[in-house]
């Protein structure tokens, strides 16, 4: 294993029936870092997920945590062996015991020799991390959202996994509540210093939380690297568009934020006509068509976006901008 | 419209009225009544049929009605819980097995019970086999038992237990099983920690479903518990028939109704309706 | 542990069945004891010739075919009107009716006749027999029919009468076909179990009404007879079936 990989998935595949979910995939994920699984439904990035976790054996591959293996051919751990743990998408909590009953259910049952004393101080020490002090004998069905989503984290985050699995833990709340929860997912990560695998296919949040991302498309890996580098430099065509929206231009690609307009030409410009306009808020999107032919769209802010349709205008972009494939 | 609904409800209503509401009420007035000359009923008016129920004789008849029942239903969930357990894992065959479990119940009562008659007897099969084989010289009292009327209220009354267990471990969410393992709790451990609390609603469902016929039985009494076991049930149809003591006879019905009522109304399903 | 659940489920079943099919298997014997002396079907030959089991076995059909179209069509109506609007009344008695031990049922419906009997100059017979059937087959129905209903969608009734059907249209037209199989399975449950009744028909039938269950339960009594066996084996196959039918339907 590689010096600072804290969990490797080597050549995995999985299939259900005819359907082929993870094809061959590779996979190196760095300790301590916060690591996303991105990819539209379908892509069998839950699938990898499960798999980690225990819940699904692959059909070939390996994978390794730590230094020793979970699964591979012949032998693989239960989940109740291995040393990850996962917060659902539905949280899966426990509607028979408190919040504290939850959190407190994995160490319970470890023939731990860990004195009572030193129990009750971890889960308090949790409770205060995710900021559920002095809610712990509630029931779940008192909670709000956001709470119940914190006690799934808590109940995890208090056994140590040497990875944290987490199923698109945003998709159950409220958009409002999401941009928060983002923030604070991020900033409990780095204080904890747990590894988190975080799966979703929202690119916003896989590009805004994570140390590294890792796309995804039919079960094979597109392309994996820091955010900024896999929406600047996309590898293929699919991690290209489904970052964001990508014009393509002489087959050149570029994104709208990219593209400059101006009823002046300006070096290197190109004339095109106003197709139509999307105000979205805070942006504007300008359609036009080029004289190639070629239909772009272009991020405008609103001062610039006082074009109508059927206006000529011009279109430049700076070369450093170009995502060639 | 309101025509219309009443006349959709008026033929059911007047025969509840005929068949249960007015009867209950007859036996209800009967039951303060005493007994009249030619087995009729007479007045006075009296509680004493009420009291005659706490005489020892009869109070052991009904502490046996209880312990029996009791008993049965324990039976019942022990036998039926690993049962229910394996319907609901059971994938695409669980409406197969499911029926598999509901069809016997709703054959003949009577001819099921006669089953177990031919199986128990002394010259039945079970005695006329191990006599066979020579495991046995004499025949084992098997029949007309305690115990045998508790085999025949667990071999009736078992599908009213795995039904409702069934229903909840249906109900209940995969991804609860799939957290318990993901934390750490061994396959038994997650049966006791959270599969079972979670089916109490079920279990108490099927208890009571088991324990308020058991209470009332009469014929798995009559046919498999001969004469030393006399429960509610037998002591009713006694005083109506040969004892003709039908004052008294109602008091103990309405006695075992109450009880009835009492632990149908303590389990009400919460959310379900039937009717 | 999932194969030893399925061991014990295995055992589980055969505890369910066996009592049944070796009833069955045993009606087949020649001889009359328990002990296996070769297959023959003369029981069953015999019950062609047994007049009180004949006659009661019809009695039985009878007073079911009766019974279940009056308990069916009553308990469709009632179920139906419950549905669209609670009666706190009807609902509880017919809890109460499937709460209600039978034993219980059975002597209050022979105090109530006998009573009743007293201003009207009629004696126990058949006609007290259909009607305690009736009784407590509505129960049943009400509650086979009122389950259909929950999946039925009330705006199907509501665009009949948009489109000029009156209530009584909407519900011949619409919500009935929707109800048909359900009101078969009733129909089949409510036939069962006044099949097999014996503790509340025995108590209310008349002289001249024997049912085929008081003709098993006196034959039970005296004691094993493989006569016995071979009309449980009939009457259990055919119930069987007819459970199996029902539950079919039930669930289109």
């Amino acid at each position: 294993m590689a010096e600072d990989s804290i969990l490797e998935l080597r050549r995995v595949s999985k299939a259900f029936g005819s359907h082929r979910a993870v094809s061959n995939l590779s996979l190196t994920i760095p300790r301590g870092s916060f690591f996303s699984l991105l990819g539209p439904s379908g892509c069998g990035k839950t699938t990898t997920l499960r798999l980690v976790a225990g819940f699904e054996n692959p059909d070939e591959g390996e994978i390794w945590l730590s230094g020793s293996r979970l699964a591979g051919p012949g032998e693989c751990l239960p989940p109740y062996r291995r040393n990850v743990n996962t917060v659902f998408q539905n949280y899966a909590l426990f509607p028979h015991l408190t919040v504290r009953g939850n959190i407190e259910f994995g160490l319970r049952r470890r023939r731990d020799s860990r004195p009572a004393a030193a129990i009750e101080a971890r889960v308090r020490a949790v409770l205060e991390q995710v900021r559920l002090a002095g809610k712990d004998s509630r029931r779940t069905s008192q909670l709000s959202g956001g709470e119940r989503q914190r006690v799934a984290l808590a109940r995890s985050l208090v056994l140590e996994p040497d990875v944290l699995l987490l199923d698109e833990p945003l998709s159950a709340l409220d958009p409002q509540l999401r941009k928060q929860v983002r923030a604070e997912l991020k900033d409990l990560q780095r204080r904890v210093g747990i590894t988190f695998l975080f799966v979703t296919h929202d690119q916003e949040e896989a590009l805004s939380m994570s140390d590294f991302v890792a796309v995804m498309d039919r079960g094979a890996l597109a392309q994996v690297g820091p955010p900024e580098e896999v929406y600047r430099r996309p590898a293929t065509r699919f991690v290209a568009s489904f970052l964001g929206a990508m014009n393509w231009i002489g087959g050149v690609g570029l994104r709208p934020e990219a593209l400059r307009l101006s009823r002046h030409p300006a070096h290197g410009s190109r004339r095109a006509i106003v197709t139509g306009k999307t105000f979205l808020g805070p942006l504007v999107y300008v359609e036009a068509r080029l004289e190639t032919g070629e239909a772009c769209s272009a991020q405008a802010s609103h001062s610039a976006a006082c074009f109508q349709a059927g206006e000529t205008v011009h279109v430049w972009w700076d070369a450093a901008d170009e995502v060639k494939l | 419209m309101k025509r219309l609904r009443f006349l959709f409800l008026a033929p059911a209503a007047v025969v509840l009225a005929a068949t249960l509401v007015a009867p209950l009420a007859i036996v209800s007035v009967y039951s303060f009544l005493s007994r009249g000359a030619y087995g009729g009923v007479t007045e006075p008016f009296s509680l004493e049929n009420y009291a005659r129920l706490w005489d020892p004789l009869y109070a052991l008849i009904f502490w046996r009605s209880l312990w029996i029942a009791a008993v049965s239903t324990a039976i019942c969930l022990i036998l039926g819980f690993p049962l229910a357990l394996f319907i609901a894992a059971a994938g695409r065959r669980k409406t197969l097995y499911l029926s598999l479990v509901i069809l016997p119940f709703w054959t003949s009562f009577l001819i099921r019970l006669y089953a177990w008659i031919f199986l128990l007897r002394d010259t039945g099969l079970i005695n006329t086999a191990l006599q066979a084989l020579g495991m046995i010289r004499e025949p084992l009292p098997m029949l007309y038992n305690e115990g045998a009327v508790i085999l025949g209220l667990v071999y009736g009354f078992l599908p009213f237990m795995v039904l409702p267990l069934y229903a909840t471990l249906e109900r209940l969410d995969p991804s609860l099983i799939e957290a318990s393992a993901d934390l750490g709790a061994r396959p038994f451990q997650t049966l006791f920690r959270v599969t079972l609390p979670l089916c109490a609603p079920g279990i108490w469902a099927g208890a009571i479903l088991v324990f308020v016929p058991s209470l009332g039985t009469y014929l798995t009494s009559d046919l498999l518990g001969g004469s030393k076991t006399i429960l509610i049930g037998n002591l009713v149809q006694n005083q109506f028939t040969s004892a003709r003591d039908w004052p008294f006879g109602a008091a103990a019905s309405l006695a075992l109704m109450i009880v009835a009522a009492a632990l149908l109304l303590a389990a009400r399903p919460s959310g379900e309706r039937m009717l | 542990m999932r194969r030893s659940l399925a061991v014990y489920a295995t055992g589980a079943y055969a505890f369910l069945h066996a009592p049944l099919l070796i009833l069955a298997a045993f009606s087949f014997n020649t001889s009359r004891f328990t002990v296996w002396q070769g297959f023959s079907l003369r029981w069953y030959a015999a019950l062609a010739h047994d007049r009180e089991l004949i006659e009661s076995a019809g009695n039985s059909l009878l007073i079911a075919f009766v019974s279940t179209a009056c308990a069916t069509a009553m308990g469709t109506l009632a179920g139906y009107a419950l549905w669209k609007r609670g009666a706190a009344w009807i609902s509880g008695s017919l809890y109460l009716s499937l709460a209600t031990p039978e034993i219980v049922t059975g002597v209050s419906l022979l105090a109530f006749f006998q009573w009743m009997f007293r201003y009207l100059n009629l004696r126990l017979g058949m006609h007290t027999v259909i009607l305690a059937h009736v009784g407590f087959s509505l129960a049943y129905v009400v509650v086979v029919v009122v389950a259909r209903l929950r999946s039925f969608d009330p705006a199907l009734e509501e665009a009949a009468l948009d489109l000029g059907a009156t209530e009584w249209e909407a519900f011949r037209r619409v919500t009935l076909p929707h109800l048909s199989p359900a009101i078969a399975a009733a129909a089949m449950l409510a036939f069962t179990v006044s099949i097999d009744d014996y503790v509340i028909t025995s108590l209310v039938a008349g002289v001249d009404s024997q049912t085929l269950p008081m003709t098993i339960y006196a034959l039970a009594r005296r004691g094993v007879n493989p006569m016995l066996n071979a009309v449980s084996t009939i009457v259990v196959v055919l119930l069987g079936l007819m459970v199996l039918l029902s539950e079919r339907l039930r669930r289109t």
